[in-house]
Order: C-alpha cells, then sequence, then structure tokens
C-alpha cells in the first residue's frame, strides 16, 4: 500500500516514504533557532496570515491592533468604508499611532510630535506645517503605510507581507470548501463574539499545528473531559466519534466528523430543553431548504477541524473557535482564539454556544490546559534531541482511508512546510 | 472549614472581618488542594467566572468569551477532574498561594453581601512560578448555616493571560 499524498522525498527536516508507510519529522525543526529565522523568511513573510474578521471592524472608523508574525498592525475600515492594513508605526519618527487594542477612530494621532493621520492613512495635519517644504508627502510617502497585500474570504481578513503572492482565493484553494461548510451556518453573517483568549505556550509553534486537527491523542489527553461528558446527564447523544482525514493541497487540512456533543448549529442534546430543541429544528429546516439535506446534514451535524496553513485553525466542534498563533522563539508562542458564532443567533443558543465552548476550549477549558501540559512536555522531551533526533508521524499511512485519529492532516502540514523550507529559490 | 469560626446567622449584621475569615478560609482550602470541602462553600445555584481579559465590567457569560465560566455542577466537575491524575496540567499537583487584601463590603441588600478582594495568586510547576494579579467579586448570601457564596467573578488586572500561560487552578 502506497499513501497516494506522499511525495515520497527525504531532507534533513522529513522522511516521507509511502512505499513503506513511514513518516519521520526531525526533532531539530522544533528547536534550533536556524530554522525558527528560516521559517520568518520562507513562511512567515510568504503565506496568507489571518488578521482579523469583518465583524471586528463592522462600523466606519472602528479598528483594531494585532501583532502578526512580529509586526505590529492596524486593521481598520475607514470614514468611506474600505477595509485597511497599515503598518502600526508613525513616517514621522516611527512611535505606534495607536496603542488600543480596539475602538473607533476618524484618526490616528502620533502623540510624540502630533503627526495626524485620518482612518484612510493620509497624512492631514503636521505642527508646524510651514516648517515643511512645499511639496512635503506629495507622494504619499509619508502617509500611513499599507501592508503589502490584504484580502478576505467569507469575512476572514488575511494579510501578506509578499507583494507578489498568489491571491487568497488561490492560496486558499481545497480548505476553501471547509471554510464554506462553517460559513453557511449563518443565515446573516458570522461574527466574533466578544471577549479575546489571549494566552501562550512555552513550545514551537508547529506542535499547535499538529495538536489542533490531532484526533489520536483525545483518549489520553482528554480522558478526564470525556469522562466529564458521559457524567454530564443530557450532554451527550450516542453518535461516535468517527470520520474521515484529508489533505486539501497547499498544507491545509481538515478532519470531518461525528461526535457525541452538542452543536449550536445544529446537534440537539437533552440538556437544551425543548426550546433548544425547537431553535435547532428551525436552523436545520433553514440549511435543508437552502442547502438541500445531504448538505444541511454535513454543515449541521459532523464536526470539522480545520487548519489553514500556516497558522490559523478554525474548529467547528461543540462551539467555533478561530485559533491563531506566532513564534517568539523556536520554544514559545503567542496564541489568540475568539468564538465565532451567527449574528442572527438568538440570545439562548448565544448562551448555549459560549458553555459549550468554555468547557472544553480555552486556556481554562477542561482540555486545552492538558493540550498545553502535553506542547511542553515534548518540547522539554526535545532536549533529548541528540539521542533521539525524530519524531514519527506515521499513523494511517497505509490506510486506503485515513480517519481522523489517523495522522494524515499532520504529514499534509509538514509536506508543506518541508516544501517551503527546502526549496531552492531561498527567500532572498 | 469550620462553621463555627463563622458568625453569621441571618438577623446577625456581618462585619469585615467575619468576611475576611471566610475568604482566608477559602484561600487555604484551594491552597491545600482540599477542593471538595471548597465547593462546600458554595450555595447550589453559585457561578465562578474568570471573563476574558478585554472584556468589561457588564460583560457576561451568555454574551462574552470568558476563560471561565461555570455553573455549580460544572464546578463540582472541574474539582473532580483537578483530583485525577488525569488532569495532566495540575498533575503533580502546582504548589499554590493565594494573597487575600483589601476586604471591602460593598453593598448589602437584604441577605446578600457584595463583598471585593485583592488577590494576588503564585503557582509553580515545573520550577516556574506563575504571577495571577486580580480582584474578586463576590456575592455572599446569609442562609440558616451562615453565609454562602453564590458568585466569585475573579477579574484578572492584567492585559492576557500570556505570562501565566493557562489558569489550570482555581483562581
Amino acid at each position: 500500500m502506497i499513501e497516494k499524498q506522499s511525495s515520497n522525498s527525504r531532507s534533513q527536516y522529513i522522511i516521507d516514504d509511502g512505499n513503506s508507510g513511514l513518516f519521520k519529522v526531525a526533532r531539530k525543526a522544533f528547536v534550533e533557532q536556524d530554522v525558527w529565522q528560516q521559517e520568518q523568511l520562507r513562511i512567515f513573510d510568504r503565506c496568507w496570515l489571518y488578521l482579523g474578521h469583518e465583524s471586528e471592524v463592522a462600523g466606519p472608523n472602528d479598528f483594531v491592533t494585532r501583532a502578526i508574525a512580529g509586526r505590529n498592525l492596524i486593521l481598520n475600515r475607514d470614514a468611506a468604508g474600505q477595509v485597511n492594513a497599515f503598518y502600526n508605526t508613525c513616517t514621522h519618527r516611527g512611535a505606534f499611532v495607536c496603542r488600543e487594542t480596539k475602538g473607533s477612530s476618524k484618526l490616528f494621532q502620533c502623540f510624540y510630535h502630533g503627526w495626524v493621520f485620518s482612518s484612510e492613512g493620509k497624512l492631514i495635519d503636521q505642527p508646524g506645517k510651514t516648517a515643511y517644504c512645499d511639496n512635503f508627502n506629495q507622494d504619499g510617502s509619508s502617509d500611513l503605510a499599507r501592508v503589502e497585500r490584504l484580502e478576505s474570504y467569507r469575512g476572514l481578513y488575511f494579510i501578506n507581507y509578499d507583494r507578489n503572492a498568489v491571491s487568497l482565493d488561490t492560496y486558499l484553494g481545497g480548505v476553501k470548501e471547509y471554510i464554506d461548510l462553517v460559513m453557511d451556518q449563518a443565515e446573516t453573517r458570522m461574527e466574533v463574539v466578544g471577549g479575546t483568549q489571549a494566552y501562550a505556550i512555552d513550545a514551537n509553534w508547529k506542535l499547535l499545528c499538529e495538536n489542533s486537527i490531532d484526533g489520536y491523542h483525545a483518549a489520553t489527553t482528554h480522558a478526564t473531559y470525556l469522562d466529564y461528558l458521559s457524567n454530564t446527564a443530557g450532554s451527550l447523544t450516542n453518535a461516535d466519534l468517527w470520520g474521515a482525514a484529508r489533505q486539501l493541497g497547499g498544507g491545509h487540512a481538515a478532519i470531518e466528523y461525528s461526535a457525541p456533543w452538542g452543536r449550536p448549529v445544529a446537534r440537539h442534546v437533552a440538556a437544551w430543553g425543548e426550546q433548544g430543541k425547537k431553535d435547532l429544528d428551525a436552523i436545520m429546516a433553514r440549511l435543508t431548504q437552502k442547502y438541500g439535506e445531504e448538505r444541511a446534514r454535513r454543515i449541521g451535524l459532523l464536526n470539522r477541524n480545520i487548519l489553514i496553513f500556516p497558522n490559523l485553525v478554525l474548529n467547528d466542534i461543540m462551539a467555533i473557535t478561530l485559533r491563531t498563533f506566532y513564534p517568539l522563539s523556536p520554544d514559545r508562542m503567542h496564541v489568540n482564539a475568539w468564538a465565532l458564532g451567527p449574528q442572527e443567533e438568538t440570545s439562548a443558543m448565544r448562551e448555549r454556544r459560549l458553555f459549550n465552548f468554555l468547557e472544553f476550549l480555552g486556556p481554562g477549558g477542561f482540555a486545552t490546559p492538558d493540550d498545553v501540559e502535553a506542547l511542553e512536555m515534548c518540547q522539554r522531551g526535545y532536549k533529548n534531541l541528540r539521542a533521539v533526533a525524530w519524531n514519527d508521524i506515521s499513523k494511517g499511512m497505509t490506510r486506503e482511508e485515513p480517519g481522523t485519529s489517523d495522522e494524515l492532516q499532520m504529514r499534509a502540514f509538514w509536506r508543506q512546510w518541508n516544501g517551503l523550507m527546502t526549496a531552492q529559490e531561498a527567500a532572498e | 472549614m469550620s462553621q463555627a469560626t463563622v458568625r453569621g446567622a441571618t438577623n446577625q449584621t456581618l462585619t469585615r472581618h467575619d468576611f475576611e475569615e471566610l475568604l482566608y478560609t477559602e484561600a487555604a482550602l484551594i491552597d491545600e488542594w482540599r477542593l471538595d470541602e471548597w465547593l462546600t462553600l458554595f450555595t447550589d445555584d453559585a457561578r465562578y467566572l474568570v471573563p476574558s481579559t478585554d472584556c468589561t465590567d457588564d460583560s457576561t457569560p451568555a454574551d462574552s468569551l470568558f476563560y471561565i465560566a461555570d455553573d455549580r455542577f460544572r464546578m463540582g466537575e472541574r474539582v473532580r477532574r483537578l483530583k485525577k491524575k488525569g488532569a495532566h496540567a495540575e498533575w503533580p499537583h502546582s504548589k499554590v498561594r493565594h494573597m487575600v487584601h483589601n476586604v471591602r463590603i460593598r453593598s448589602v441588600e437584604g441577605d446578600v453581601y457584595a463583598v471585593t478582594c485583592n488577590f494576588v495568586v503564585y503557582r509553580t510547576k515545573n520550577d516556574v512560578t506563575n504571577t495571577y494579579v486580580g480582584h474578586n467579586e463576590y456575592k455572599f448570601v446569609v442562609g440558616a448555616d451562615g453565609p454562602k457564596i453564590r458568585e466569585k467573578r475573579s477579574v484578572l488586572d492584567m492585559d492576557s493571560i500570556r505570562s501565566v500561560g493557562k489558569i489550570s487552578i482555581i483562581l
């Protein structure tokens, strides 16, 4: 048996042997400073990176500020309604022009010398303007600098630091099918619910890429969560954890599966009562009318863990989480996570969604802290890499159709990562 | 804990000293991992909340993503989980130490006391000591067996929880 997606290749980082069914990853990829520096150039400077959601800049002049791959950016909607991504730095001497994490403002004023920029990024005032030459900034070079590329798909705004990158649409390719399955849950649009989970893990960022789409670890790492579910009257259906893994091209990957927990769109559990059932039946009827029964059932009943290469995770499980993360060094990452929900959702269903979210997800939930512990223990384990140099990611490689607890989806990530890291046209 | 340390029948006015006793006892129970006893300090309809650090005072777990929003049942499950070896983030148990300060009674309405305090919580595991800083907003209700906590809202006075990573202990 040969894994048809196998590249049948070998580099200093991976061994991808489809013929014998073995896939190995070198542990030095998680620890070496040089690898981390190359990742900045070959991955984070070239791939499309998630910046924010349209609902976070819903109105004119709304803004959020974020650090994306080591750079500080502003995402805003200007007075005319256009969405922009600017570098958060005054073109005069460099200070931040915006020091809040979110808000609404017609202007960005640098407090250092008082330069003022419009929401479109135009330099509109400088104290002592008469002391500057007549044609100062006629070429716009003192306006706020725009991030090289900004494009959106289904409400998700991505940036790219490479002016020559392929379009976002092309880049997303096969993963769009899965993004659609999430976004189609909303009758109107999806929105980010208030409240950001901003935490950190002392481990390499690629460990979280793997972990976010890993169906294999649930039974051991999350035994206490599964135990909690079975202990919770009315919180479970009899659906088994069962499904398939897919490699979607470009390093994107997903697992899609049935699971016993309730889904606010649209798998009912007894704990949500009669009204909950009515709410969900109405959602399912709408989905069926719009998309037909087969697609409606797929949207409503199945769960999806989606990895959008390199570092955006869209997990559509007992709630929807949007999670992105950046390495600060080989052994530390910052993580930001948000909850996503349909704008038209009833307040009761929103409450159920958020209650569901927190029992599993996030750094105070019943599962995520144990993932964090596992990742940090892996990172510590890599101190022994001279003696044990390789990780194994071979599970399911000899199967015709790898399942969710196999590791095809992780191999998909690593094949793309390896391709970018070993490409001959280096990131000069 | 011993109820004898807490005065308070329904017809008796409670003082700051009474609540200091209660809060110090609560802190000790958490620090000593006597979590089943910790649960007995709460009413059956109690909630334990930790809002995300960008939430506002009027954010609720029904409209905003918190870090923790437990009803009394899930508080019990949290404790049950933390006592297991399978709660990997807290096994072996970390060393926890609560500092409780600035205890104030903010309002009294009938049997319900709103009490606030400041806290610093240290958690040490794997040779790393994390520091959680914030304030607690309690609602105590005084019943036949003395005051019990109906709501504990632990508000972190931090910009994020990046410096501590996660909240695997009870604040």
